[in-house]
């Protein structure tokens, strides 16, 4: 995260050494100052202090807490969720019965599996796609350079609407099939402009130096671009998959019942309350999903985000600045 | 909301960045070129095709608007019937809901919303031990990446009926609030939502422009006696101004685009009368009940005002001395 770092401090220390840098033996000014709190900036009172780790707890709270309240529900038993009024801080007998239920098969299973097929499908397919028509824009004096890229660059600006994009999906016949959820989504604008601009500002010596060695674009792309753009692919991919994994719109529009990601069984099971039924005969016949596997449903969409994130974390922040600033 | 594209500002660097003559380019023939280019022409087709058939086709089936649409007979056997889909919509009581909900929603979006992340980064920039500070912003980073759908979940658990908060409040004998089934309440519902997963996500471009500051003018405002909120108000704020001013106007140009999945995900728990906007509009008539027409002639006119809008902010950036989302 080096990018939200301030800008080297002027402290005792001779300016211009890194901040994680060993601190060079000085003299205290006042005892136990924070070492990193630049000479001219006093400390804060104590209320101040107080206020300030008050305030950051309270929003460190209410980020986590309604996850972990989800997460509580999820593992108690559905008795102890009517005795308390639905308010279960953490219960008294965790159980993994819900998680059982959906897990051992059925519809929850089968929609997890496809979530995860159309997640790591759609994703491979997005990045490839991405990053070959970056390189391809990102060379200077290509054919047709400003049109290629004023024609995706428009697109940011102004999008067809719901309507003409659903008619276009339909007449190509893709209704009812998984292309349907891939396709239309397959290269966002904003991913294409920020691995663009990171191939762009690699060293053009670099360029030189392989065609000089009759390395072709293919190779130069594959041997030398790739593994210096670990970290920019990386971010992409972050966005791509978690775009497949949370849509549900195009999932709502063009898949049939049963080929419904996980998302859609979430907004049927928690927002609508229902089961997963072929027509309402049938619903009448299955009971209503319970509490508790509402939110073990909810458990299992969220565990793919949590357990992704703190590897991807460390690259994101540099890659929005990318994006935003370096143009 | 703060990830802007602004990374468009590309086609001026591209175009800088060519040192030699574009006059001696032009000596070398076409189809030279294109032979010359062919590997990196075979990257760019097929990405080029997914924008032409997604993105730039659907432009064209906007014509849509001004015929009487019917699937069975196709674009071709249509009927011209000019402005008259427009009319129907002007007409029609259950447009002014969602225009008013759709302005009311983007005022209180920018009111209470925009000047969260701002506040939230200064918190997070006074912050000296760096691994409290990297803590902090994991965890307020982390709600951006949850889709729509589990956060409505995740909010019915805590905000629902049946969800903690109504519970907690009979506990303590106050009468239950059901903040997800109360139409008035309905925009700032989306409000707080919104806040929730994206304030700390918004706080990345204002902790750069922060990381900017040049602290020389920090020591020297303390040398001068200015207090931590003088230093605050005469060097902090002018200091990302900027970047506070560009991303009001780039508010501005999605003024009629309020969340569509979220809108739509809770519409029915209050009614369309509360939540109707211009997109589920468009949703609910076109594929909802066929009326393909007019649905496709409010989607229309909103991509075209929104793009005038786009535009015009864009100007206003100029104008004010910003690059906007891509340069004079």
């Amino acid at each position: 995260m080096t990018t939200t770092t301030r800008a080297p401090r002027t402290d005792v220390a001779p300016p211009g050494g890194n901040d994680p840098a060993p601190a060079p033996p000085r003299r205290r000014l006042a005892p136990r100052r924070n070492s990193r709190r630049p000479v001219w900036d006093e400390e804060p009172g104590l209320a101040a202090s107080a206020a300030k780790a008050l305030a950051l707890l309270v929003i460190c709270f209410l980020a986590i807490y309604p996850m972990f309240s989800v997460l509580a529900t999820s593992l108690s038993s559905q008795e102890e969720i009517v005795a308390k009024d639905g308010l279960v801080l953490w219960p008294d007998r965790p159980t993994l019965a819900a998680y059982q239920q959906i897990l051992s098969g059925g519809v929850v299973t089968d929609a997890l599996v496809r979530s995860i097929g159309i997640t790591v499908v759609g994703t491979l397919c997005s990045v490839f796609f991405t990053v070959l028509m970056a390189y391809g824009l990102s060379r200077p004096r290509v054919v047709g350079g400003r049109f290629w890229l004023l024609s995706v660059l428009f697109t940011m600006f102004f999008s067809a609407g719901i309507i003409p994009n659903f008619l276009v999906v339909s007449e190509l016949g893709l209704l009812g099939s998984y292309a349907a959820v891939v396709l239309p989504v397959l290269i966002s604008a904003f991913n294409l402009v920020v691995v663009r601009s990171f191939f762009m500002g690699l060293p053009a010596e670099l360029f030189e130096a392989a065609r000089i060695d009759g390395a072709g674009d293919l190779r130069i792309l594959a041997t030398m671009v790739l593994p210096l753009s670990k970290g920019v692919i990386a971010v992409v991919s972050l966005f791509y998959g978690v775009a497949y994994w949370n849509a549900f719109f195009n999932a709502m529009l063009y898949l049939d019942m049963e080929q419904w990601p996980l998302s859609m069984i979430l907004r049927q099971y928690v927002l609508l309350g229902q089961p997963v039924a072929e027509n309402a005969a049938m619903a009448s016949e299955m009971s209503a999903p319970t509490q508790a596997i509402q939110m073990a449903v909810v458990i299992v969409s969220l565990v793919p985000i949590v357990v992704a994130y703190p590897f991807l974390q460390r690259y994101f922040t540099k890659g929005v600045i990318t994006g935003a600033v370096k143009g | 909301m703060a990830t802007v594209p602004v990374g468009a500002t590309t086609v001026g660097g591209a175009r800088r960045r060519r040192p030699d003559d574009p006059s001696r380019e032009r000596k070398v023939s076409l189809l030279a070129r294109i032979r010359r280019d062919k590997v990196l022409l075979a990257m760019i087709v097929p990405g080029f095709l997914y924008f032409a058939v997604f993105q730039w086709l659907p432009l064209a089936g906007n014509v849509i608007a001004f015929v009487d649409y019917q699937p069975y007979r196709g674009f071709i056997d249509s009927v011209w019937v000019g402005f008259e889909n427009f009319a129907t919509v002007f007409g029609d009581p259950t447009f002014y809901y969602a225009l008013r909900n759709t302005i009311v929603i983007t005022v209180l979006q920018l009111v209470l919303f925009f000047p969260v992340p701002i506040a939230l980064a200064l918190l997070l920039n006074s912050i000296m031990t760096p691994r409290i500070r990297s803590f902090v912003q994991s965890v307020v980073y982390l709600p951006h990446f949850i889709g729509w759908v589990l956060l409505v979940s995740i909010f019915t658990q805590i905000l629902g009926p049946l969800g903690v908060l109504p519970n907690l409040m009979e506990a303590v004998g106050l009468p239950p609030f059901s903040a997800m089934t109360e139409p008035w309440f309905f925009p700032f519902l989306m409000v707080i939502e919104t806040i929730w997963k994206d304030a700390g996500w918004g706080t990345i471009i204002f902790l750069a422009a922060l990381g900017n500051i040049n602290s020389d003018l920090y020591e020297a405002a303390a040398m001068d006696g200015a207090s931590k909120w003088r230093r605050t108000w005469h060097v902090t704020l002018p200091g990302i101004m900027p970047v506070i001013i560009l991303l009001l106007i780039l508010q501005i140009g999605t003024i009629l685009s309020v969340g569509f999945e979220q809108i739509i995900l809770q519409r029915d728990a209050v009614g369309p009368e509360a939540a109707e906007v211009l997109d589920t509009w468009v949703y609910y008539h076109g594929i909802q009940d066929g009326e393909w027409g007019p649905a496709t002639a409010v989607g229309l006119v909103k991509g075209i005002v929104g793009f005038a809008l786009v535009l015009g902010s864009n100007k206003l950036a100029h104008l004010l001395g910003q690059d906007g989302i891509y340069r004079k």
